[in-house]
């Protein structure tokens, strides 16, 4: 092998070995996007597909009222009222509120429904019935009791009575299912009437409120 | 078949029907059962069985509230009589389902076994038969505790919980909340509302209950909370559920010490019931 055709391989190498140093950044990062698709379980994809919707800081400012325990009597529920911007679509307004109830308020120890749960969907029928899709966590967190069930379902009938005037009753499913009991005590089988009266009797004076 | 339609509703174990009802019996059979209609002096049957399969979407019949409250002219209310002899008593969860759980290990499922037991000797004292829907570490499903309470005349359902939360060393009771009747065509309730007819009679015996608690335990509310509880929504009887507060507490002593205050309140709100709750009695009826 002649002088000239050493230097054509040599150079031939040095090249490769430069176009596989820049490529492999590359390469490099792609295989890291391909491992951020691994599948995912059906409640993952469904979270992500369901995040809390952001507030649109154009839609109005609205004084809600989010119902969570009480701070003097633990089987009692006061209204706290925050500012949120609300969407005038029910639907929207519905997760909204929901939403906010589920993040809790300041002090957890009056939180009424686990941390862990999430709203999955939401949807409003013609006749007033709405249908909240809560994760496996509001049933598996919750505390067992006939207490704390009730307090965490009227939490959100009373939330949904106070801020969207067009709900009149509320079924409430689990994973999409409809379920016997929330944790062994209080009827999921049927629909709970959003009272409005209700919600104006439980409040307290504001003072009371944290 | 054995109906005394009287009350506006249906009574299985009362019973020959009254010659005055035959034809609306006759005509409800041929509609809508389509057996045939024997005469008036048929024997009396049986109460109906025990649902098989209480998931089936298929109405199942089940007595009506008492006599007591029927609309019926004068000359057609049969003759009343206290009918309050037996207590149901629901030692809730069971098996693998434990129920409230406190930090301590403290498991509901047993607490109530225990409750049960004091419960049943304080009724036992004051008169009562107690059946109970569980002895042991079973769990029998909200049906089947049900179907205990409603193959009986003149029972009442106590269901008893300790719960995860709430200030302990207090009591509440709960009735189930409003329920729609929702009579079918053919009279018959659905098993899914036995409960509605009874809703005024809960309330009674679950504020004479509660009443009692409130004498026991300082903190616990004067009258009975209202609350749609799946146990008492298929039970055809006066039914209240009493939880206890709660299995938070560091020492299962702390609950211990409470059962024979809970076990006298609910005898002696169970026993103070006894004459508001009055059932039909037909004359020759069969028990």
């Amino acid at each position: 092998m002649t002088a000239r055709w050493i230097r054509v391989v040599v150079g031939g190498l040095v090249g490769a070995v430069i176009i596989a140093a820049l490529y492999f950044p590359i390469l490099k990062r792609r295989v890291k996007q391909t491992a951020k698709l691994q599948p995912q379980s059906e409640e993952q994809a469904r979270r992500e597909l369901t995040q809390p919707l952001a507030a649109n800081p154009s839609e109005p400012r609205v004084k809600a009222k989010l119902f969570w325990a009480s701070n003097s009597d633990d089987a009692a529920l006061t209204p706290v009222t925050v500012d949120l911007p609300l969407s005038a679509d029910p639907v929207l307004r519905s997760k909204q509120v929901l939403n906010t109830l589920l993040a809790g308020p300041v002090d957890p120890e009056l939180r009424t429904l686990p941390p862990d749960a999430v709203l999955l969907a939401f949807y409003l029928l013609q006749d007033g019935t709405a249908i909240a899709d809560f994760s496996e966590a509001l049933a598996t967190s919750i505390p067992s009791g006939i207490v704390s069930e009730q307090l965490a379902v009227d939490s959100i009938t009373h939330t949904l009575a106070e801020n969207v005037p067009q709900i009149m009753r509320l079924k409430i499913l689990i994973h999409g299912q409809e379920v016997e009991t929330l944790a062994g005590h209080l009827d999921l089988t049927g629909a709970f009437t959003v009272n409005h009266r209700a919600a104006q009797a439980a409040i307290v004076p504001a003072d009371a409120a944290q | 078949m054995l109906l005394d339609v009287t009350n506006g509703g249906m009574n299985f174990a009362q019973g020959v029907m009254l010659p005055g009802h035959r034809r609306v019996l006759c005509a409800l059979v041929l509609l809508f059962v389509a057996l045939p209609c024997g005469s008036a002096q048929a024997p009396a049957q049986a109460p109906p069985p025990l649902p098989n399969n209480p998931s089936s979407p298929v109405s199942r019949p089940v007595p009506a509230a008492g006599g007591a409250f029927s609309s019926s002219s004068p000359a057609q209310m049969p003759q009343t009589r206290t009918g309050l002899n037996i207590v149901v008593l629901d030692p809730a969860h069971g098996g693998t389902d434990t129920g409230a759980r406190g930090t301590g290990g403290i498991r509901e499922s047993e607490i109530v076994l225990g409750f049960a037991e004091k419960v049943r000797r304080a009724l036992e004292m004051q008169g009562f038969q107690v059946v109970q829907t569980r002895l042991g570490n079973e769990n029998p499903s909200f049906d089947d505790r049900s179907a205990l309470a409603n193959a009986q005349t003149g029972a009442v359902f106590v269901s008893l919980h300790v719960s995860s939360t709430g200030l302990p060393g207090t009591a509440r009771v709960y009735v189930n909340s409003d329920l729609p009747l929702g009579r079918e065509a053919n009279g018959l309730i659905p098993w899914d509302r036995a409960q509605a007819p009874f809703l005024g009679l809960s309330r009674k015996l679950g504020d004479l209950v509660q009443g009692n608690l409130a004498q026991q335990f300082r903190g616990s509310p004067g009258d009975a909370q209202s609350s749609a509880i799946r146990q008492l929504r298929t039970t055809a009887a006066p039914a209240i559920a009493v939880e206890i507060s709660s299995v938070s507490v560091d020492n299962r002593q702390d609950l211990d010490r409470m059962a024979p205050g809970v076990a006298e309140a609910i005898a002696r709100g169970v026993a103070a019931f006894r004459p508001s709750y009055v059932v039909a009695a037909v004359p020759g009826a069969v028990r």
